[in-house]
């Protein structure tokens, strides 16, 4: 008797392959490498990502087989270049579900993105309005509602967080007004790892009339995100946190928004007829996407996130949440060692300072030891000052850390109180 | 042993870890005529040089501020090392100073004169450091020049 394949399939317990970091580290050659003598153990994903094999032969493919400028040409490599190109749109719109591709604008990372929407939504303010922020923003989501205030005459709103790092939900809704027209709020922090309820505060704005900007450079590589269920006008995210190249990023916004936007930067492939009297703009996302853009790097976007598919995001989150949850643990039993951001829900992210170290110091003794961290204020100045610290050590996980380099990372930190016994 | 903990050893000597702990010349000396602010954005590191300078001498000089291990010790270490310089010497000693944390100094060696700033000599295996190192000494020329705006590293 023949059996149907899908059948043999419903005869195997429902279980998805286990997480084979081990093999999964072989498609990161950098992992390979040793600095200072020791093997590298990188935990500073949350600046940056490594890049799986698949993105860099991606991005050298283009170069190599196809390099051409994108819808202009009518020969072949630029065909080729822009399908490729385009594609990649298409995997981005899938990867956060949005309803359209042309919602998929191209950009140079999250803090490109983030300014797109302060220059050209932002012309919309008014003196008097109010752009209502929260206090673990990255500078980056800071300084352009900054720069729009002061342009504007609009002011600029903060939602405090607790000790623990998270938003006080009672005040962002407090601050919430009449006035307030725009809402910019991190998914995730990167400074302390804290989850935002990014469809609870969406809906809270909405009710009130304001539009929302969703930070999510550290998000998007943790968890899965579904930009019509959180209902969000713009999400912003960069493709090297992702395993994706650096110097490209998207932009999500509503179709209906970005449509009634005007244009911020002039130039090539943004228009569709110029004359000296009158020049009419092109279609979306062309609209927003003046000049050449960063093909290699879209190229590779795409395939970073076909990588990540391919896993599953589920299971890279379950994978880093052990990380985190072991990570806390040995945290916990280390002397002289405080956590900063200790928030229920919370992504790969380990901020903490060590009694009487300074954080600059820990990350120059870790790094002889070759573990890669973050020892600075991380772009969160206001984090900082909140928690009442210079500056914090920060690791941060990714898809193939494993808990044998968290070890390592607390072995490295052994060493930091033998230099300042 | 491995070499990057060698390297360690050279950086953290005993003498950087105490006066890091433990710095000389803290705080505002009496009667300081001349002060700066010194900033480093990468790490946050804040110091304040204050000094007394009469007669073309520096009679005292004290710091405040917060930082690493590094910036600290070098801060304290430098207050020892200027009293009783002219202002020309305190800039030459810098000059030194500078040659040997970056380790562009010839032959690689301290100047005789750098005395006891010779421990930060291993600053020099650690080239992301060497701002930290240098943060109170640049403090100290705008305090020399009475530079209003606070020195920044970057
Ligand atoms: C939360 C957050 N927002 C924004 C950014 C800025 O991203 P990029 O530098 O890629 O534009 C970062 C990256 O550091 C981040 O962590």
């Amino acid at each position: 008797m023949k059996i149907a394949s899908n059948e043999l399939q419903a005869l195997q317990p429902a279980r998805p392959l286990a997480f084979d970091v081990g093999r999964l580290r072989g498609d990161f050659p950098i992992l390979a490498r040793r600095v200072h003598g020791q093997p590298l153990v990188y935990l500073d994903n949350a600046a940056t990502s490594q890049k799986p094999r698949a993105v860099v032969d991606a991005e050298a493919r283009y170069y190599a087989e196809y390099n051409a400028n994108i819808h202009r040409g009518l020969h072949c490599l630029s065909e080729e270049a822009t399908a490729a190109y385009e594609a990649a749109r298409d995997r981005v719109q899938r990867f956060v579900n949005a309803a359209r591709r042309e919602e998929i604008v191209f950009v140079r990372g999250t803090t490109e993105a983030i300014n797109l929407v302060a220059a050209s939504y932002g012309q919309r303010l008014r003196p008097g309005d109010e752009i209502l922020i929260s206090a673990m923003e990255h500078h980056s989501n800071i300084v352009p509602w900054q720069l729009l205030c002061e342009r504007s005459g609009a002011r600029l709103c903060v939602a405090p967080i607790d000790d623990a790092g998270q938003l006080r939900l009672d005040e962002f809704e407090r601050l919430l007004g009449p006035r307030t027209r725009l809402v910019a709020v991190t998914h995730v922090s990167n400074a302390l790892g804290s989850i935002n309820p990014v469809a609870e505060l969406v809906a809270l704005a909405h009710a009130h009339g304001a539009a929302v900007l969703v930070d999510g450079a550290q998000a998007v590589p943790h968890l899965k995100v579904d930009v019509q269920a959180l209902d969000c006008d713009f999400y912003a995210f960069s493709g090297h946190k992702l395993y994706g190249p650096t110097g490209v990023g998207v932009l999500y916004g509503k179709a209906a928004l970005l449509d009634a936007m005007p244009p911020w930067q002039g130039g090539g492939d943004m228009i569709r007829q110029v004359s000296f009297a009158r020049t009419t703009y092109n279609d979306l996302p062309y609209k927003f996407e003046a000049g050449t853009p960063n093909i290699a790097g879209g190229i590779g976007l795409g395939a970073a996130i076909d990588y990540v598919d391919a896993l599953g995001l589920d299971a890279v989150a379950a994978h880093e949440r052990d990380l985190l949850a072991y990570a806390t643990a040995r945290a916990a039993d280390t002397p002289g060692l405080r956590l900063i951001g200790t928030a229920a829900a919370k992504a790969g992210i380990l901020s903490f300072v060590v009694d009487g170290v300074h954080a600059h110091d820990v990350g120059t003794i870790l790094d002889r030891a070759g573990v890669a961290v973050r020892s600075g204020h991380h772009c969160a100045m206001p984090v900082m000052e909140r928690f009442g610290v210079p500056a914090t050590v920060r690791a941060s996980f990714a898809l193939y850390n494993t808990r044998a380099e968290v070890d390592a990372l607390f072995a490295a930190l052994a060493r930091v109180r033998e230099v300042f016994a | 042993m491995n070499p990057a903990t060698d390297d360690l050893r050279d950086l953290y000597q005993e003498m950087v870890v105490d006066h890091s702990r433990r710095p000389r010349n803290f705080g505002r000396p009496a009667d300081a005529n001349h002060h700066a602010e010194g900033y480093n954005p990468l790490c946050g590191d804040r110091v304040t040089v204050y000094l007394r300078v009469v007669d073309g001498v520096i009679e005292a000089v004290g710091f405040e501020g917060s930082g690493c291990a590094i910036s600290t010790a070098s801060a304290s270490l430098m207050t020892e090392a200027l009293k009783g310089k002219t202002p020309a010497e305190a800039e030459a000693l810098f000059a030194d100073f500078r040659a040997l944390v970056s380790g562009t100094a010839p032959g690689g060696g301290a100047a005789a004169a750098l005395g006891k700033l010779a421990v930060l000599a291993g600053v020099q295996e650690f080239p992301a450091r060497v701002k930290c190192a240098t943060l109170a000494w640049h403090t100290l020329r705008a305090a020399l020049h009475d530079e209003a705006e606070p020195v920044s590293t970057e």
